[in-house]
């Protein structure tokens, strides 16, 4: 790890300020892959600002009749909020199928959003990535590529986002609340994280010089319908190959409205609106789901080494879906798929 | 804003306390540039004793208590938060101590495996790890201690299921898992 200068920020105002213009400058809070990253020289910043003491560590009701958590807010604090529990089980469940209790105990709202792929090449500084360092080409591509992306990849990268939180931040239609010192904006969950294209090397659409304040939950939390399956190569403590969160409204058997994403296999939580619009006003059964699974699939490819995550996306969906209509979620703790 | 100053000239290493000579001596012949750092002075309580102390801010927690304090209870496996053996208690909850700067941590209290027992008792999950015998090297057991204590003050876990999926963030490569369990349960069950 290259040295660095420390730093503490007491306010909101005073951490944009300390990070104006210095484009070698990171912001620390939980640190659990800033500081994993940092030990790999793959992030080499030269000035470290610590937001730890930020007052960010609300979790409000809006007046809109959503949830407001602050940036700073730990996911394990999250997943067990009443609030999040009772309105948005989604949310919690996700947050609960990622990482393990120490991390999540360290890991802030946030940081999370802000999450590096856990790619191999990423991380090997020996080998080329364009994430990493930009025209140096995509090792994964020709390489080992099972825990790649299926869908959104471009020639100069294949990698995937590995947040399980966000993939239901996706689900909910969270916006994130953004500071500099030029002022605030705020963006849609949608348009936070980007798609490699030419420019794998930006992850999501935060400008130099912004700090995410928090998260914004719409009223609609699906609490009733709703689950977050994973798969993965262990029952626990490992990243995606493929995850599904899910949020039907049914009147009888008939589906509503819909919602489902994908992790594990894009660049960032993959949504597909055609693939919802396919589901809506038509009967909650295998066949229906199965239609829906093919339409989000349709443009899928794979590589030498995970083309079975096509096909185990088609089925994970299909279950997903199930699972939700079924009103049975997938347990977290006990990994027996319903 | 509390920029912190450097304490010292920076390039007279003689100057400065024993923890930042440490670090310096350390990082010597590493492959990243090597610049005298900035040190960071940090205030802590671990297992009840009270330190101040002048680090190198890319000091983890871990390398704090081992390195400069002698308390190598706390294990150091992989070093990149994915082994659970470095897990130990910050103001009551576990975390990985290799994915910290202990200078985020200033006013912080700090458990480690040293601070469990009580006037010469076993912690009573130290006493269940060895009546169930949860472990065979022993390496990872500091961590999988100290997180169980961890779950068990977070009153989440209520079956063998929360247990195994609250405490897979501890890997034992030896495969003691069924016991661990075991050990925790016992002592859930009294608490």
């Amino acid at each position: 790890m290259i040295s660095f200068r420390y730093a503490r920020a007491n306010d909101v105002a005073d951490a944009v300020r300390q990070i104006a213009g210095d484009p070698d400058a990171k912001f620390v809070a939980g640190g659990t892959n800033l500081i994993d990253l940092m030990k790999m020289d793959v992030e080499r910043p030269t000035k470290v600002i610590d937001i730890t003491r930020l007052p960010l560590k609300q979790v409000e009701n809006t007046p809109g009749g959503g949830l407001r958590i602050g940036a700073l807010v730990r996911n394990s604090d999250l997943a067990y909020h009443p609030q999040v529990e009772a309105r948005y089980p989604v949310l919690a469940s996700a947050i609960m199928a990622g990482a393990s209790q120490q991390l999540r105990n360290m890991a802030s709202t946030g940081g999370d959003l802000l999450q590096r792929t856990r790619c191999c090449y990423f991380y090997d500084t020996a080998t080329p990535c364009n994430k990493r360092e930009r025209g140096s080409g995509c090792s994964a591509i020709a390489g080992q590529n099972r825990m790649h992306a299926i869908l959104g990849a471009s020639d100069a990268c294949i990698a995937t986002h590995p947040s399980d939180m966000c993939v239901a931040l996706a689900l909910l239609e969270a916006k994130v609340h953004v500071s500099s010192a030029s002022g605030d904006r705020v963006i849609a969950f949608a348009e936070f994280h980007r798609l490699p294209g030419e420019t794998p090397e930006r992850d999501t659409n935060l400008d130099a010089g912004e700090i995410i304040t928090a998260v914004e939950l719409p009223p609609k939390g699906f609490a009733t319908n709703y689950t977050y399956l994973k798969i993965r190569d262990r029952l626990s403590y490992a990243f995606a190959l493929v995850s599904v969160a899910v949020g039907l409204e049914l009147d009888g058997d008939t589906i509503n409205d819909c919602r489902f994403a994908l992790g594990g296999v894009a660049h960032k939580p993959w949504r597909d609106p055609r693939a919802e619009a396919a589901l809506r006003g038509r009967r909650a059964n295998a066949a229906t789901f199965a239609d829906a699974a093919d339409v989000l699939l349709r443009d899928a490819k794979g590589y030498a080494h995970n083309t079975f995550k096509i096909d185990l996306a088609r089925r994970c969906i299909s279950r997903a879906l199930m699972q939700a209509a079924r009103g049975t979620p997938q347990s977290q703790s006990s990994k027996k798929i319903a | 804003m509390t920029e912190v100053e450097n304490p010292g000239s920076g390039r007279d290493a003689e100057k400065l306390p024993r923890a930042v000579q440490t670090t310096v001596r350390e990082r010597v012949g590493a492959q990243s540039p090597m610049t005298t750092p900035e040190a960071v002075s940090v205030r802590l309580t671990v297992n009840g004793t009270r330190h101040s102390l002048l680090l190198d801010p890319r000091t983890t927690l871990l390398d704090l208590l081992r390195e400069h304090l002698d308390l190598t209870g706390t294990k150091k496996g992989c070093d990149q938060g994915q082994c659970g053996a470095c897990t130990m208690l910050i103001d009551g909850r576990r975390v990985n101590s290799c994915l910290t700067f202990a200078v985020m941590y200033d006013g912080a209290r700090i458990t480690t495996i040293e601070g469990l027992a009580a006037d010469g008792a076993l912690h009573p999950l130290q006493q269940a790890f060895i009546d169930h015998d949860a472990f065979q090297c022993g390496y990872c057991t500091p961590g999988q201690i100290c997180s169980a204590v961890g779950l068990i003050a977070e009153r989440r876990a209520t079956s063998a299921d929360d247990i195994r999926e609250l405490m897979s963030g501890n890997i034992c490569r030896c495969g003691a898992y069924t016991n661990i369990v075991a050990a925790i349960q016992q002592v859930m069950g009294r608490s």
